[in-house]
């Protein structure tokens, strides 16, 4: 199986314990990626509050690279993942917008072409590659460890078909596969608070202590998720959350470390040394 | 204290941004909004907010163009899409906010030194300079801009990126950013033409 890769800007910077975990994974499972050449920023959700066309002219000149490419492209950020499959969807419906990104594209010799799949890793793990395959893999199960499994919001919603809206499960059965335990809690798809934390710090840190208290509340040693910018929050701001509100001191690891961890990978492959809170406590004896 | 009426009449409304509104692809459907407050109930955010999802789809398809365009509330939105996916009259409220953010930058009136507008404008800027966007530069640049207080309180977190090693001192830049630049700029001469038309 072959698949091309986009990054994105966080996968580069601040969450790139992502990208070397999750190269790490598909490497140990024998999967070719290939990073796309010379990618352009998504845009992310910036970019749409300035101007609609560009936006989806950015994410055009993405799609044009990839379908240079062979196979399906997996974007492991959410941002990302939402972004490319919102201009495929919109530009669908909107004839008149398409034509405008289109011929923005032709002035610098790009075609739009929107025939590539733009997936997420957790789709291409669980549908192409199968759960029992993966428990196959495990080496060294995570046996014990109490995990809340957090999605973040834009990866099902509202473009995701590969997993539910409101109670996505994907990523619990890759947690459950590598023998760690998903506590139940109701925050799976609660947003993080996004780019608030930073520029809106009254509402973005209350946002990201309310998903940090509930899943300690429940029990969990760890939250696992699959976004950088969720990743982030949860994790970098921890100090800042202390000083406002209480101090809840929880590691918050990528699910591809996880189940690298139980495919028998070493913890700095995995780039288990980049939490600002330290996972030392939960890989101790590991 | 001077008596203030707080509700509008009808004909204060700006008819014209009303018709904007509902012209615009994805707001066909805005008046089939049956006010149930649903958006709001899912929203994250909307105890922050000065008006409710739910008040500003109101407010916005009426015509009170003053109120939506220098609210709080579509800054606050996150992009998080709980109330589209929640809404039962499938309205995309996200994209009617993203609509407003883009309204209001264009028109100059969003609350100043707000700083996400300030991040949105820094972060289309990086994008047409370097093509990708370095995390550390686009927030060190924005609390500058916005809050030098807040910038202080963000060296405790730069600290800690840089011991962990997620720190980037040098901003990435993509190869073709000549080509990139003409896609950008092809739009703006593009939307002068449609202005002129």
């Amino acid at each position: 199986m072959k698949y091309q890769y986009f990054p994105g800007c966080s996968l580069k910077g601040t969450g790139r314990a992502y990208e070397e975990s999750f190269l790490a994974v598909f490497g140990a499972l024998n999967i070719e990626v290939k990073e796309l050449e010379d990618w352009n920023c998504c845009g992310a959700t910036a970019y749409m509050s300035v101007d609609e066309a560009k936006s989806y002219a950015l994410a055009g000149r993405i799609l044009a690279i990839a379908a240079r490419g062979e196979g399906d492209v997996i974007a492991p950020c959410n941002a990302c993942y939402l972004v490319l499959n919102k201009t495929m969807k919109t530009l669908k419906e909107q004839p008149e917008l398409r034509a405008r990104v289109s011929r923005a594209l032709e002035a610098a010799g790009l075609e739009y072409i929107d025939t590539v799949k733009v997936r997420h890793p957790l789709d291409v793990l669980v549908n192409d590659i199968g759960v029992d395959e993966l428990k196959k893999r495990v080496k060294k199960p995570v046996a014990g460890l109490k995990v809340a499994s957090y999605y973040g919001c834009q990866m099902v919603r509202p473009y995701a078909t590969f997993d539910d809206q409101h109670n996505p499960m994907t990523m619990d059965r890759i947690i459950a596969a590598s023998g760690a335990e998903c506590v139940d809690w109701p925050l799976k798809t609660h947003c993080c608070g996004g780019s608030l934390t930073g520029t809106v710090p009254d509402a973005g840190l209350r946002m990201a202590y309310i998903i940090l208290k509930e899943a300690k509340r429940r029990g969990a040693q760890a939250i696992v998720t699959p976004c950088p910018l969720c990743q982030f929050n949860l994790d970098g701001y921890q100090d800042q959350i202390a000083r406002k509100f209480e101090r809840v001191d929880i590691p918050v690891l990528y699910f591809t470390q996880v189940l690298g961890l139980a495919m028998g990978l070493g913890a700095s492959e995995l780039g288990l040394g980049r939490g600002i809170i330290s996972a030392e406590s939960i890989l101790a004896g590991r | 204290m001077p008596l203030e009426r707080k509700v509008k009449y009808e004909s204060e409304c700006d008819k014209g941004f009303a018709d904007w509104v509902a012209s615009q692809p994805g707001c066909e459907n805005l008046r089939g909004c049956i006010q149930c407050g649903t958006c709001s109930a899912a929203c994250p955010l909307a105890l922050y907010m000065d008006y409710t999802p739910r008040r500003i789809i109101n407010l916005a398809r009426a015509g009170f163009k003053k109120e939506v365009l220098s609210s709080f509330t579509i800054w606050l939105c996150a992009s998080c899409y709980a109330c589209r996916t929640e809404c039962s009259k499938d309205i995309h409220v996200t994209d009617v906010m993203y609509l407003l953010k883009r309204r209001a930058i264009e028109e100059g009136v969003y609350p100043r030194r707000f700083p996400t507008p300030v991040l949105a404008r820094e972060f289309s800027r990086m994008i047409f300079t370097f093509g990708r966007i370095n995390e550390t530069f686009l927030v060190a640049d924005l609390f500058l801009r916005t809050n030098w207080f807040r910038f202080l309180s963000m060296i405790g977190l730069g600290l800690n990126l840089m011991r962990t090693g997620r720190m980037t001192y040098l901003p990435d830049s993509i190869k073709g950013r000549a080509e990139l630049r003409k896609v950008l700029t092809a739009l703006d001469s593009d939307k002068q033409k449609e202005a002129v038309k």
